[in-house]
């Protein structure tokens, strides 16, 4: 079997996917920092201002820290298991951004470069399955710990993962009966020719966004990781930087999901008028570049502004807005949203 | 030697490898992850054959959900070698026994069976969403249909069972 | 039971009603007046390089005054130790000696003269117990140490500059 490996698309993938990664970890770092500056505010304090102008160098010294810190593992923990834990969170943290298109096409040279890792044409659900391997760092990490706060905080995780994904498809599955096509790429597309998602689907964007909350989480959803009736959660044990891939891996997480509802309900990279500009296409592609990361540091605003405003859910409440409240609102956003496309169809 | 035969070696090696650990580990939890691991490596053999929404449904459905509850159920039960009951020694016989029946049936019903080449792969588009979604609908539409009947009642079960 | 002041309204204890069981309004105005308070006034100060004025009558930590001439004022009567109610003061009386006069104010002066400031309460009592207006309590107060040692403060820490020689001279 003869085959011919092009060299160019080769560099240019993996320098795609170095530039990613190390976005998208720059993006978390500077996060850590956003959200005790965010946090500062709202309660009206300064945050961190003493390392480096505006605090900036301050990720640097709290990773630093992590670093110098003593490393424990529990002398009955499951050794393996207990380094597995941390690396699989941040593993799957890091693989949904290669399904995530980034911007239009550059052109260098006769190449055309797009800045997409892989349009495939199940985008979306590739999200939906690492989100819920995601489960498997937090379930893991919190059994390996042989502690019985870490377990209870792994089976609220992991339970919690589970039942938010299920309104989270089915919001989906409504976008998709609009879009008609799973690849993310063509849903920034006809946002680009049409209008903006949210416009039709605002209770989907609605339960996408709590059930993101939830996927990440993140207060009010961070019962895996509460304070007061777990003494931390699933990563009481951890300690260094194993503790640390944790929490960059919620980072990351909460990073991927406001691009992808950037992405899926608000043009992604297109913004409003691009295509009646006049300017040239790379020109334009880097302008959408920079609007698809405005509106992605919006999100991860509104998700820190969100969890210094609204406390933390008690458990059956959880379990209840899940199952009882979010899954049936989705299903009749499916149904009215099915209706629709038929009746435009068709015309009945 | 092409690069879909090398992957497919790897892969193979590797479900093969987490089977057997499977059935070998005397840990139930390390089971459980050598059977997610088997799982993974399955759902690469779906990318080989450019099934890409089964590969993701089987990502989604039985690594992302199935296997979390298993592994949730024996986390919590807590087994330990020292727990277990000792298993009476006719039992091993029978499933001994049973096991080899099962392979007896599966050797006999294989030998005659013929096998088509599949095409050389990446070639099917059967896999595709689309394509997929419309064979599910308009050629096996009967069958796609009871069997969410069936779901439908599994599931009136479980609220049964859970409102008792 | 009468209410203290009339400003007490009772709990409304009705049952939601389907506006209020959505939750989002209620979400939305949290999340607006927390949108609110970014913009606010911070209520931190940046320490070091800006305090927060203390009020004139505030009692930070003592010190020890000179007269015009520079000579140490306290005749270590003993007053200010027997005014603590913390028992914070210790101090040992010495005799001036001739030749002494320009440092020493009166004939009797405190050889040592120490307060251990975590016991201390700041009170100000000896402040008005002291008759020659030796001790006074000024607008700071004691910076963290590691050592319990250094706490104590002496003379050296309590004494404010001489008023006639320079920087260097009072160094020492």
């Amino acid at each position: 079997m003869e085959f011919t490996i092009d060299w160019y698309f080769l560099i240019e993938k993996l320098l795609l996917i170095s530039a990613v990664l190390g976005v998208s970890l720059a993006v978390a770092m500077y996060s850590t920092w956003g959200e005790r500056k965010v946090a500062a505010w709202i309660q009206d304090r300064r945050g961190p201002n003493r390392a480096g102008i505006f605090g900036l160098l301050q990720p640097l010294a709290d990773g630093g820290k992590l670093f110098f810190k003593e490393e424990i593992i529990p002398s009955h923990a499951n050794r393996f298991l207990f380094v597995l834990g941390p690396s699989l969170a941040m593993l799957t943290a890091c693989l949904t951004s290669a399904v995530i298109p980034w911007g239009d096409t550059l052109t260098i040279g006769d190449r055309i470069v797009s800045l997409q890792i892989a349009d495939i044409n199940i985008g979306v659900l590739w999200i939906m399955a690492v989100v819920g391997m995601g489960v498997y760092g937090i379930m893991i990490g919190g059994w390996a710990s042989n502690n019985k706060f870490s377990l209870l905080a792994a089976c609220r995780g992991a339970s919690q993962v589970i039942s938010y994904e299920l309104p989270m498809g089915l919001a989906l599955i409504a976008l998709f009966m609009l879009s008609g096509s799973l690849s993310l790429k063509d849903i920034v597309e006809q946002q680009r020719e049409g209008v903006w998602y949210i416009l039709l689907q605002p209770i989907g964007f609605l339960i996408f966004l709590i059930c993101a909350f939830a996927e990440c989480n993140r207060t009010p959803f961070d019962l895996p990781e509460a304070e007061n009736e777990l003494n931390g959660g699933y990563h009481l044990e951890y300690s260094s930087m194993k503790l640390g891939f944790y929490l960059f891996a919620e980072y990351i997480n909460m990073f991927i999901s406001s691009v992808l509802m950037a992405t899926l309900y608000f043009g992604g990279y297109a913004f409003p008028y691009m295509d009646s500009l006049g300017l040239d296409g790379n020109t334009l592609t880097i302008l959408g570049i920079v609007a698809l990361f405005l509106k992605t540091f919006f999100f991860i605003f509104v998700f820190m502004w969100v969890r210094w405003t609204i406390p933390r859910f008690r458990y059956d409440q959880l379990m209840k807005l899940g199952w009882k409240i979010l899954i049936p609102l989705a299903l009749l956003n499916m149904l009215i949203t099915g209706a629709v496309v038929l009746f435009r169809q068709y015309g009945i | 030697m092409g690069i879909d035969l090398i992957i497919f070696t790897v892969l193979s090696a590797i479900a093969i490898a987490a089977a057997l650990g499977v059935i070998l580990s005397k840990n139930p939890v390390n089971s459980v992850l050598c059977m997610i691991t088997c799982f993974v490596a399955i759902a690469g053999h779906y990318i080989m054959l450019n099934a890409q929404f089964l590969f993701v449904v089987h990502l989604i459905v039985y690594t992302g959900a199935i296997m979390v509850l298993f592994l949730f159920v024996l986390m919590m039960m807590n087994l330990n070698a020292d727990i277990e009951p000792q298993k009476r020694n006719w039992l091993k016989y029978a499933g001994a026994i049973s096991g080899g029946a099962l392979l007896l049936v599966l050797v006999a019903a294989l030998r005659d069976a013929s096998l088509p080449a599949i095409q050389a792969g990446g070639k099917t588009d059967i896999g595709l969403v689309s394509n997929l979604g419309k064979t599910l609908f308009t050629s096996y539409v009967v069958p796609f249909e009871l069997s969410s009947v069936l779901f439908l009642s599994a599931m009136v079960g479980a609220v049964v069972i859970g409102k008792k | 039971m009468q209410s203290l002041t009339n400003r007490a309204t009772p709990v409304d204890r009705r049952p939601m009603n389907l506006w209020e069981k959505l939750y989002l309004p209620a979400i939305f105005k949290g999340m607006a007046i927390t949108l609110g308070h970014i913009f606010k006034k911070k209520a931190t100060v940046n320490y070091p390089e800006e305090t927060r004025p203390f009020s004139p009558v505030f009692r930070g930590l003592h010190i020890l005054n000179r007269d015009e001439e520079g000579r140490e004022r306290c005749t270590a009567c003993g007053l200010c130790a027997v005014a603590c109610p913390a028992e914070a003061i210790t101090m040992e009386a010495a005799e001036r000696l001739p030749g002494e006069e320009h440092l020493y104010r009166e004939e009797k002066y405190a050889a040592r003269y120490e307060i251990n400031m975590l016991r201390c309460i700041f009170c100000g009592f000896c402040e008005e117990a002291c008759p020659k207006q030796a001790v006074y309590m000024s607008e700071t107060f004691a910076p963290s140490n590691y050592q319990r040692q250094g706490f104590i403060y002496g003379k050296d820490d309590l004494l404010i500059a001489h008023p006639q020689k320079s920087i260097t001279e009072n160094k020492k």
